[in-house]
C-alpha cells in the first residue's frame, strides 16, 4: 500500500502517517522513540521528587521544575497548584511530571517531550503549541484547549470548553466529554477525538485533519463534511483510546468522522469570504 | 479583559463581603482601573437601603471649590428626600463623596430616583431592601475597606475588575450597574457589545436613563425594560443572547436569584462551581480556589448558556 492510500485508511485526509508525532505509543520510558534537538538535562526517570507550590508564584514553579530536572530528577509531583496561570510551560525534557491538582490559563504550554499528569481541571489555552509527549488531564478543561499543537497526545477525560483545537497543525486531541462551539477551527492536521457531544461550527475552515465525534453535532462548520471511517482508523482509535483508559460509548465504528471538504482553501478567482457565502 | 465574580448561599448567610473581596483580588491582573461589587444583605422590610455619591473621586482631586459643593450636594438631597415624605432612618458617610443612607419609603422609587439623580453630579448606585452596591476607582482591597465591606453577612454577591476599553476610568463607568429603576437588580460584565448605540437609542425612547457611555450600563438597562414587561429574569436573559451583539459573559443579581449568560462565540471565560448550598463562578478558576481550602470541582458553561440560582 502506497504512502497516500495508507494515509486515506488512516483517515487522514491527505496528511501522511509518518514522523514522530503520529506514533502510536509515547512513554517516557521508550528512550528510542526520543530525539531530543535541545540541550536538556540528563534526567533519571525513576528519581522522584515533590515540592508544595501553595504560596509559589508561578515563575517560581516552573523555575523550581527546572532546577529539579538540572538536578537529575525525571518524576516531579507539584502538590497545591491552586489553578495558578502558565505552570508547567515550555519543557523541552523527558519528564514525568504529576500535578495534584488544578491549573489556571495556559497551562503547560510549548512542551516537547514531558509525560504529564494533572488530577484537576484546567483553564483556557491548556497545551497550546504542545510539539511532542502526552498530557492527562482528569477533569475538565476551559477552551481553546490545545490550540495550535503539533504533536503528541492531549487528552481530557472530562468536558472541554469551545474552539477547541482551533489551529492544530498535527498531534491527538482526545475528549472524554464533549466540546464547545468551533471546535477544530482551521485545524490544518493532526486527529481529535470526541467521545461526547460537539457544539454548532465544528470543524468550521478547517484545512485538513480528521475530527471524531461520538455524539451529537449541533451543526458543521463551512466547508466541514462527514467521511467514511475505516478499518485501519477504527483499529487505531481503539489502540489509542485504550492508552488512557477510554472507551467510545457505542465503540470506535460508530463515531462520526469529519473532514475538510476542500471547496474552501483551493486556489481560484474567490477570495475565502466570497467562497464562505457561495458555500 | 475584565474580570467579574458572584456567589450566592442557598442556605444560611455567609461573610459575602469577605468572599468576593478575595475572589476579586484575585482577579486584579484582569483589570486594575476600578473595583466594584454589589452585596446582597439581610432585608429589612420596613427600610431600603440607598447608596449614592454626589461627585466622581477625580472632582475631589482637581475642583476648586469641590470640597463645599459636595456638603452643598449632599444638604440639596436631604431636602428633596424630605420633599418626597421620605425618612432618613440612618446616614453613613463612606467617603467624602460617597454615602449610604437607610430609608422608610412606600412611594414611588422610580421618582425618588429621578428627583435625587436631578441633582448636579449625584448619583444613585443602588436602590432596594437588600442590594448595597459599592464601586471606586483601586483594587479590591482598597475598594473593600474604604467602604467596610471585608465582614459584610448576607445571602449573595457579584463583583467586577475593570480594564476600560469602551469608557473613562471613573465611578459612573465602573461596574457593577444598578438596573435603574429596579429595586435589588445589579449587573457586571466581562466583553464588548457592538450594537450598543442601537440599543441605547432605542431604550431611551422608552423612558430608560443612561448614567454613562459604558456599554455594560446596557444589559442593566436591557434587563430592567424587560422586567419592566413582566418578562422573567431567565427569559430575558435568554432574549439577550439573540438580541445583544458582540462577545460577552455577563453576571446578574436580584433580591433572591443569581444568573449568569454567555453568548454564542463564547468568547469571554467563565468558570462554575456549583453545590447545594453554595454557588461560586469567575472568570477565573483561581478567584473561585481563594474562598476554597480544599480540592473542588469546576466546569465551564457552553456557548449560549444561561442558568439561574434561586435562594
Amino acid at each position: 500500500m502506497g504512502t497516500i492510500e495508507k494515509s486515506f485508511d488512516a483517515g487522514l485526509h491527505t496528511e501522511q502517517l509518518r514522523g514522530r508525532t503520529q506514533q502510536t505509543f509515547f512513554s517516557s520510558t521508550e528512550e528510542e522513540n526520543f530525539i531530543y534537538p535541545y540541550n536538556g538535562f540528563e534526567v533519571d526517570i525513576d528519581k522522584k521528587t515533590e515540592f508544595d507550590a501553595q504560596d509559589l508564584e508561578s515563575s517560581e514553579i516552573n523555575l523550581k521544575i527546572r532546577s529539579l530536572m538540572k538536578e537529575g530528577y525525571g518524576h516531579i509531583v507539584v502538590k497545591n497548584p491552586r489553578a495558578k496561570h502558565s505552570i508547567g510551560v515550555g519543557i523541552l525534557n523527558r519528564l514525568s511530571l504529576e500535578f495534584e491538582g488544578s491549573l489556571g490559563y495556559f497551562g503547560c504550554g510549548l512542551v516537547d517531550g514531558p509525560n504529564i499528569h494533572i488530577s484537576g481541571r484546567v483553564g483556557w489555552s491548556f497545551g497550546e503549541n504542545m510539539m511532542a509527549g502526552t498530557i492527562v488531564v482528569e477533569k475538565n478543561a476551559g477552551s481553546t484547549f490545545g490550540a495550535a499543537i503539533r504533536g503528541g497526545d492531549l487528552v481530557c477525560k472530562g468536558d472541554v470548553g469551545s474552539r477547541t483545537g482551533i489551529d492544530m497543525k498535527g498531534g491527538n486531541i482526545i475528549v472524554g466529554g464533549r466540546t464547545g462551539t468551533l471546535s477544530g477551527f482551521m485545524m490544518q492536521r493532526g486527529r481529535m477525538i470526541v467521545l461526547g457531544d460537539a457544539g454548532p461550527n465544528l470543524g468550521d475552515s478547517m484545512y485538513d485533519g480528521t475530527i471524531y465525534i461520538g455524539g451529537k453535532i449541533d451543526s458543521l462548520g463551512v466547508d466541514a463534511v462527514q467521511s467514511e471511517i475505516t478499518d485501519l482508523e477504527i483499529k487505531w482509535i481503539e489502540r489509542k483510546l485504550s492508552l488512557y483508559g477510554l472507551e467510545a460509548p457505542n465503540g470506535a465504528s460508530k463515531l462520526q468522522k469529519i473532514v475538510a471538504g476542500k471547496q474552501l482553501w483551493n486556489y481560484d478567482n474567490l477570495e475565502p469570504s466570497e467562497k464562505k457565502i457561495v458555500l | 479583559m475584565c474580570g467579574i465574580a458572584g456567589i450566592i448561599h442557598r442556605g444560611k448567610p455567609g461573610n459575602i463581603g469577605g468572599e468576593i473581596t478575595s475572589m476579586l483580588r484575585s482577579l486584579k491582573h484582569r483589570g486594575p482601573d476600578s473595583t466594584g461589587l454589589a452585596v446582597y444583605g439581610i432585608p429589612d422590610n420596613n427600610q431600603c437601603v440607598m447608596r449614592f455619591k454626589v461627585a466622581e473621586q477625580e472632582d475631589v482631586s482637581k475642583g476648586f471649590n469641590i470640597h463645599q459643593e459636595i456638603k452643598d450636594r449632599r444638604k440639596v438631597v436631604n431636602n428633596r428626600l424630605k420633599e418626597l415624605g421620605v425618612k432618613i432612618l440612618s446616614e453613613d458617610v463612606a467617603t467624602e463623596y460617597a454615602f449610604r443612607y437607610t430609608l422608610s419609603y412606600d412611594g414611588d422609587m422610580h421618582h425618588l430616583a429621578d428627583y435625587i439623580e436631578d441633582i448636579e453630579g449625584t448619583e444613585i448606585m443602588s436602590l432596594g431592601k437588600a442590594l448595597e452596591l459599592i464601586k471606586d476607582l483601586g483594587d479590591a482591597d482598597v475598594v473593600s475597606d474604604q467602604y467596610g465591606i471585608a465582614n459584610f453577612k448576607g445571602s449573595h454577591a457579584i463583583g467586577h475588575t475593570r480594564m476600560a476599553t469602551e469608557s473613562d476610568v471613573d465611578i459612573r463607568s465602573a461596574h457593577p450597574y444598578w438596573a435603574y429603576p429596579f429595586n435589588d437588580v445589579a449587573v457586571v460584565h466581562n466583553g464588548q457589545l457592538t450594537n450598543y448605540w442601537n440599543w441605547r437609542r432605542n431604550l431611551e425612547h422608552r423612558g430608560h436613563r443612561f448614567m454613562s457611555n459604558c456599554d455594560s450600563e446596557l444589559i442593566a438597562v436591557y434587563l430592567a425594560d424587560k422586567m419592566d414587561q413582566k418578562i422573567e429574569l431567565i427569559d430575558a436573559m435568554h432574549d439577550s443572547l439573540d438580541e445583544l451583539d458582540g462577545v460577552f459573559t455577563y453576571v446578574v443579581a436580584t433580591s433572591d436569584k443569581l444568573g449568569m449568560a454567555k453568548d454564542y462565540m463564547a468568547a469571554k471565560p467563565m468558570v462554575l462551581h456549583e453545590s447545594d448550598d453554595f454557588v461560586a463562578l469567575a472568570s477565573e478558576e483561581v478567584a473561585i480556589r481563594s474562598i476554597f481550602p480544599h480540592e473542588i470541582d469546576t466546569f465551564d458553561p457552553y456557548e449560549g448558556e444561561v442558568r439561574v440560582w434561586e435562594l
